[in-house]
This record gives C-alpha cells, structure tokens and sequence, in this order.
C-alpha cells in the first residue's frame, strides 16, 4: 500500500480532541523537565521517550473508525480495535526510531553544534522508522 | 516556575504538530509511526543544553535509549492485545503504561544506576 496524505482524518478531529493532545503533550515535558531536575537527568530522560499522547491517539482512532462504520449501518467494534492494533504496531516501529534518535543524540551533543544534532538525530528517527516500516510491508 | 510553563507550551505544540501529521497520513500503520515520534525530546533538548548543558543532555539521551526501549515493548503489547482480546482501547493503552515504567525502569536500573 502507498502512503497517502488524506485530509479527512483531520476534519473528524475536533478542538476538544487537539486541546487534549496539546494538555497530554505539555504535561508530560513539564514532567520530564521536574523529573530531572528533582530526580537527575539518568531518571528525567526515561521520559523523552513516555508514550505521551498514545491512550488519546488510540483512543480518537477507536472513536473515529467506529462511527465510520456505524454511518455505513454496521457496528464498527471489531474494525475500531483492529485500527488501535494497527497504529500501536507502527508505533513500535516509531520507537527502534526513537532509539535511534536517542543513540544519536548521545553520541553527538556533547562534540556538535546542538541544533546539528538535533536534525541529525530527527533524520534517524525519520529515515529508521520508515525503513522498518517498508520492510515489514514486504514480509 | 516560568521554566516549567516554557516547557508544557513547546511540548504542548511539538506533541499536537506530530499528532496533526499522524493524522494526515495513510495508511494506518505508517501513521502510527508519529505516535512514537520524538516530540518530548525535540521540545525539551535545545532548553536543557542552554541551561543545564550538553553533558547532561547526554546523560539524558543515555537514558532515552531506555525509554525507547520501553516504548517499543508497550506498543507491541498494546498491538497484540487489542488485536487478540475484545477490549476498549483507552483501558488497554492506560493501562498497559505500567509495562513502559516496568521495561524502563527496570533497563534504568540494570544497565544505567
């Protein structure tokens, strides 16, 4: 299957559902920044990688592919979780690229211009998980 | 105080940027590559090198690699639970959030401590 931009998973969000994402996202990097600072940095960067806003993304998802169906007369339950699986699934893959990105930040903020790093360890992130996910496509 | 509010608003735009992309992509699996994205850590490293330094963002990023990690074993499980069981997915993915503290605290605490 190709990738597909479609604007029509945008239009069922609502500003309700983006708040939400944006309240998740804000606490948890204000939790990571306290967390470090009361616990050190060793604790504090376990939660650059917490699964931030999953329940709520998993959670949407559910919602929008159930009422999907549910307009074309049919219950939608069974297809609304075989949705969360399939997003949860690439979310794996999404994490070997956060690892990646991890890898590469530590390896380089220390000799490298901190902005450089920062590109450099998104293009892992980016460049990984697409690997992964082309090549489970074709098994 | 203003530190934390820095934080929660650059998270808070960061997290919703890569969620808004999630969104526009198909298929469902590829999206799902964005829920994993690094936009806790792209909105935090840059504040903490100016003001804590970049050996301490080293240290962080050494133990992200848990973190990830973690993230990877939580999703995996999250994708084979909700694939194999009738549940709701806000009880599963919450709940299973304890899997992420297990695997990373428990890879903190072998390999980083």
């Amino acid at each position: 299957m190709r990738i597909k931009i479609d604007t029509s998973g945008l239009k069922a969000t609502n500003w309700h559902q983006l708040l939400l994402r944006f309240g998740f996202g804000g606490l948890v990097t204000a939790a990571a920044g306290l967390i470090a600072k009361i616990y050190g940095p060793a604790v504090g960067g376990l939660f650059l990688a917490f699964p931030a806003i999953f329940p709520a993304t998993a959670t949407l998802i559910e919602k929008h592919e159930r009422e999907k169906k549910q307009k074309a007369g049919l219950q939608g339950t069974v297809r609304a979780r075989k949705a969360v699986a399939i997003d949860a699934a690439g979310a794996s893959m999404g994490a070997i690229g956060l690892l990646a990105f991890a890898l590469v930040v530590r390896k380089l903020i220390v000799s490298h211009r901190p902005s450089l790093v920062i590109v450099a360890a998104t293009a892992a992130w980016a460049l990984v998980s697409h690997l992964l996910w082309m090549i489970r496509k074709r098994l | 105080m203003t530190d934390i509010l820095i934080r929660f608003l650059i998270g808070g735009v960061v997290v919703s940027i890569f969620a808004v992309i999630g969104d526009l992509f198909k298929p469902k699996s590829f999206a799902g590559l964005f829920g994993a994205a690094p936009s806790v850590a792209l909105a935090t490293i840059l504040l903490t090198v100016r003001k804590e330094g970049a050996d301490y963002a080293a240290t962080e990023a050494h133990s992200m690699v848990a973190g990830a990690v973690a993230f990877f074993v939580y999703s995996s499980v999250v994708s084979w639970f909700t694939m194999q069981r009738e549940a709701k997915a806000l009880p599963v993915s919450a709940g299973f959030l304890s899997i992420w503290a297990i695997v990373s605290f428990g890879l903190w605490f072998i390999f980083i401590k």
